[in-house]
C-alpha cells in the first residue's frame, strides 16, 4: 500500500477545486483536493452546484492562484467558456484555469484555445498533476 | 505494430498473485476442508440464503438482461429502447438528464447546458408519453436510475399507465430512489436528509399498494464502490442504508412484512472475481438475518436479498479500450456465480464516451453468450462448498460487520452523512486507490501495466449528440406551458404544497394529479423546497 505523499511543490499557492453544474460526480474533485493539500497547497473546494458566477466569485474573494473545474456530465464546453467569461468580467485574468474530468480527445484543443492552462484525466497519475500545476504557477 | 514494453511479471506484480484482497481478506494459498467453516452454508432457497434465494437458481428464471440507455430527447431515447428491445434486452433502463434528477426544468439558467447530456430530459408528462410510444408498459419492466426526483419520475410513470390503460397493478420496474448515497456519493441530492427519507417512505408505502410488482427502491452501493469503496465498504454501507430506510418505514407504521419484499439492492462488480462473489453471498446472508432476527420478518420473501449489478464502471480505462470486453465478461460472471437478478453490462468504451450501438449491443449479447452458450447458470450456487469461496464469504461477512459496527457507534448513517463523516472516509479511500493505481500497484492492464507507450486511442464510431436536441426539448416545453390548463396545474401544486407541509400525510397521490395536470418536475420540485428547504452539503475535506 502506498502512503500518501507529503511534498512542497505547491507551498504557498492557494487553488480553488470547483464544481460547476449539476453534475454531481465529486470523488475525483476531492482527490484532487487532498493531493493538492498533500502537496502544500492551500485548497478551497466549492461543494456542488455552482454557478460558473460564483465560482469565479469565491476565485476572487479567495485570492487564489489556480481554479480546477471537475467536471463529467458533458458540459464542460459551455460550463468552462462561462467561468473564463465571469473571471475576465471580474479582471481576474491572471487566475488560471485547470479542467479535469471526462473531456474527449475533440474537445480539448477548444478548451485550450479558451485560455485552459491544462487537462487532467482521471488516468493521469496524481504525481503528474501536481509537478504540472507547480510548473504552472511558479 | 507496436512493441509491449513488458509481457513477463515484474517484481511490482507479485504482490498481486498472493497476500490479500483488495477487501483487505487473508487469502491463503490453500484452503482446507476444516478451515472452510461452511456448515452454515445449506441449500439454495433455504435461509440465510448463501447459496442463492431460489431452490432452482438461473432454471428457474433467467436474470434480467438490461442495459442503461437514453438521451438526448424522448424521441431519440424511445427510437434507442425499440432497437435494444428488438437485440434481446428484456428490460429497460432509463437515463435521465441533470436537470431532471436535480428538479430543474430546461428553462432554468442551471439546466441550460446540461439538457440532455447523460440522459433523456423528462420534464413533465408530455414527453413521457413520447418515450414510452408504442411500448406496451405491461409488458416491458423499466429500471429508472433517479433519486432525488424519483417519487416525481414514479408518479409520472403511473399517469403513463394511466393514459395507456394499463392497469398500475401490472407494473414493473424499478426506482432507484436511494438518497442516501446520492448524499456520499452521487450527487443529486435536493431536500434535506430527513425530509428527504420521508419521501422515500411515501414512495415505498404508496408504491406496495397501488402497484405491488413494482420495486419503488433499488438500494445502491454502486457509486460508492465506484468512488473508492471497497467490495466489503460498498456491501457495508449499502446494508446500512437499507436498515435506516426500514427504520424510517417502520416508524411510518409500515408492515416489515409487506415493504421488505419490495427493497432490492445494486451494485457494481469490479474485477477481483472471489471478492465480488463473496460480497454478494455475504451481503444475501446478513440481510436475511437483519430482517429475520432484528424485525422479525417471516416471510422468506421478506428476507431476500433481491439485487441488479453494473458490470464494467470505473473498472474499465481508456487506455486499449477493447481490454473492457474481457473485463465487462469476467465481471458478468462474476455476477452470475454471485446469484444476481438482474445485471446491466457496460459497453467497453463507457470510460471515455456515450456507447455507439456496436459498443451497445456487443455488451448484450456478452451475457447471451454467458447465459446461453456458457452453461455456467445450470446449476445454482455452482462455487458453493469450495473450500476456498466459503471461508472467503465469511471473512468477507466478518468485515462488512464490523464497518457496520462503525457507523452505528458514530451514530448511524444518517447522522453520519449530515455531518460529512462517510464522505470524507470516502475521499481518502477515493485517494488511497488512486496513489495506488498511480504506482501500479493496482494493476490495470493497458494503463499502469503492460502499456504501449506510443498507443493512441482509436474507436471505430463515436457517437454524437445531436447538437439541435436541447432546442426541441425547449420548444417542447414552450409548448406544453402554453396548451395545459395552468389552473389545475396550480390547483394540484396547492394540494401537493398543504400534503407535504403534513408529516404523516403521504405525498404520493398528489404527485401523480401534478403530472397528470402537466405540472413539471422543477415546479413540483420547488413546492416541496419550499416545504422542507435544501440540503446544505457539507464541505469539509
Amino acid at each position: 500500500m502506498k502512503a500518501l505523499q507529503h511534498s512542497s511543490l505547491l507551498a504557498s499557492k492557494r487553488i480553488l477545486i470547483g464544481k460547476p453544474g449539476l453534475d454531481g460526480h465529486d470523488i475525483g474533485a476531492k482527490i484532487i483536493a487532498l493531493a493538492l493539500r498533500n502537496a502544500g497547497a492551500e485548497v478551497v473546494y466549492t461543494g456542488l452546484r455552482r454557478t460558473p458566477l460564483q465560482i469565479a466569485q469565491i476565485a476572487v474573494d479567495e485570492g487564489v492562484d489556480a481554479v480546477g473545474l471537475s467536471i463529467l456530465s458533458g458540459s464542460h464546453r459551455e460550463l468552462v467558456t462561462d467561468v473564463i467569461e465571469q473571471l475576465r468580467v471580474l479582471r481576474a485574468q491572471g487566475v488560471k484555469v485547470f479542467v479535469g474530468g471526462t473531456i474527449p480527445a475533440e474537445d480539448r484543443e477548444y478548451l485550450l484555445q479558451l485560455g485552459v492552462n491544462a487537462i487532467f484525466t482521471a488516468e493521469m497519475p496524481l504525481e503528474q498533476v501536481v509537478t504540472a500545476l507547480a510548473e504552472s504557477l511558479s | 505494430m507496436n512493441r509491449d514494453n513488458s509481457v513477463r511479471t515484474s517484481a511490482v506484480l507479485e504482490p498481486q498473485l498472493r497476500g490479500t484482497s483488495p477487501s483487505g481478506i487473508d487469502v491463503p494459498t490453500c484452503v482446507d476442508a476444516d478451515a472452510a467453516d461452511a456448515s452454515s452454508v445449506g441449500r439454495p432457497g433455504d435461509y440465510p440464503f448463501t447459496r442463492g434465494i431460489f431452490p432452482d437458481g438461473y432454471r428457474g428464471r433467467l436474470w434480467t438482461i438490461r442495459q442503461y440507455s437514453g438521451f438526448g430527447t424522448a424521441e431519440e431515447s424511445n427510437e434507442r429502447y425499440k432497437f435494444l428491445l428488438d437485440k434481446g434486452q428484456t428490460g429497460l433502463s432509463v437515463a435521465l438528464d441533470l436537470p431532471t434528477q436535480c428538479g430543474f426544468d430546461p428553462v432554468h439558467p442551471m439546466a441550460r447546458p446540461e439538457i440532455g447530456k447523460v440522459g433523456v430530459s423528462l420534464s413533465n408528462l408530455s414527453e413521457a408519453e413520447i418515450l414510452f410510444r408504442d411500448l406496451d408498459l405491461s409488458k416491458i419492466s423499466t429500471s429508472f436510475t433517479i433519486n432525488g426526483t424519483a417519487a416525481i419520475i414514479y408518479a409520472m410513470y403511473l399517469a403513463v399507465a394511466d393514459k395507456q390503460g394499463v392497469p398500475r397493478k401490472l407494473l414493473t420496474g424499478t426506482i432507484q430512489n436511494d438518497i442516501l448515497k446520492e448524499y456520499v456519493a452521487r450527487g443529486t441530492w435536493i431536500f434535506p436528509v430527513r425530509p428527504s427519507m420521508r419521501l422515500i417512505a411515501d414512495t415505498i408505502l404508496y408504491s406496495n399498494d397501488v402497484s405491488p410488482r413494482f420495486n419503488p427502491i433499488s438500494i445502491a452501493g454502486a457509486h460508492v464502490r465506484d468512488a473508492g469503496a471497497t467490495a466489503a465498504e460498498e456491501m457495508a454501507y449499502t446494508l446500512a442504508n437499507g436498515l435506516a430506510y426500514v427504520e424510517e418505514l417502520r416508524s411510518r407504521g409500515g408492515d416489515v412484512e409487506k415493504f421488505a419484499k419490495r427493497l432490492s439492492f445494486f451494485f457494481y462488480v469490479h474485477m477481483d472475481f472471489f471478492d465480488e462473489i463473496a460480497k454478494f453471498r455475504a451481503g444475501r446472508r446478513l440481510w436475511a438475518r437483519l430482517m429475520k432476527e432484528r424485525y422479525g420478518a417471516q416471510d422468506p420473501k421478506a428476507q431476500h436479498f433481491r439485487f441488479g449489478v453494473v458490470c464494467g464502471g470505473s473498472s474499465l480505462v481508456a487506455p486499449q479500450p477493447y481490454n473492457n470486453i474481457v473485463r465487462v465478461a469476467v465481471e458478468t460472471m462474476a455476477a452470475v456465480f454471485g446469484g444476481a437478478q438482474s445485471i446491466f453490462t457496460c459497453a467497453f468504451d463507457e470510460a471515455f464516451q456515450i456507447p455507439t450501438e456496436f459498443s451497445a449491443e456487443l455488451a448484450v449479447r456478452t451475457q447471451q453468450i454467458l447465459a446461453y452458450e456458457s452453461g455456467i447458470g445450470r446449476s445454482v450456487d455452482p462455487l458453493g462448498g469450495s473450500y476456498f469461496l466459503e471461508q472467503h464469504t465469511n471473512r468477507m461477512e466478518a468485515q462488512i460487520i464490523q464497518i457496520m459496527d462503525e457507523i452505528e457507534a458514530y451514530g448511524g448513517v444518517v447522522r453520519a452523512i449530515e455531518d460529512g463523516w462517510i464522505q470524507m472516509r470516502l475521499a481518502e479511500r477515493g485517494l488511497e486507490r488512486k496513489l495506488n493505481t498511480d504506482s501500479g500497484f493496482n494493476v490495470i492492464v493497458g494503463q499502469n501495466q503492460f502499456r504501449k507507450d506510443d498507443e493512441e486511442i482509436k474507436v471505430g464510431e463515436v457517437f454524437q449528440l445531436d447538437p439541435m436536441a436541447a432546442q426541441r426539448v425547449l420548444e417542447k416545453f414552450e409548448r406544453v406551458m402554453d396548451t395545459r390548463d395552468n389552473a389545475a396545474v396550480q390547483r394540484a401544486l396547492g394540494r401537493l404544497s398543504e400534503a407535504a407541509a403534513q408529516d404523516h400525510e403521504n405525498v404520493m397521490p398528489y404527485l401523480v394529479d401534478c403530472c397528470h395536470a402537466y405540472a413539471t418536475v422543477g415546479e413540483m420540485v420547488d413546492c416541496l423546497k419550499a416545504q422542507w428547504g435544501e440540503f446544505k452539503e457539507p464541505v469539509n475535506l
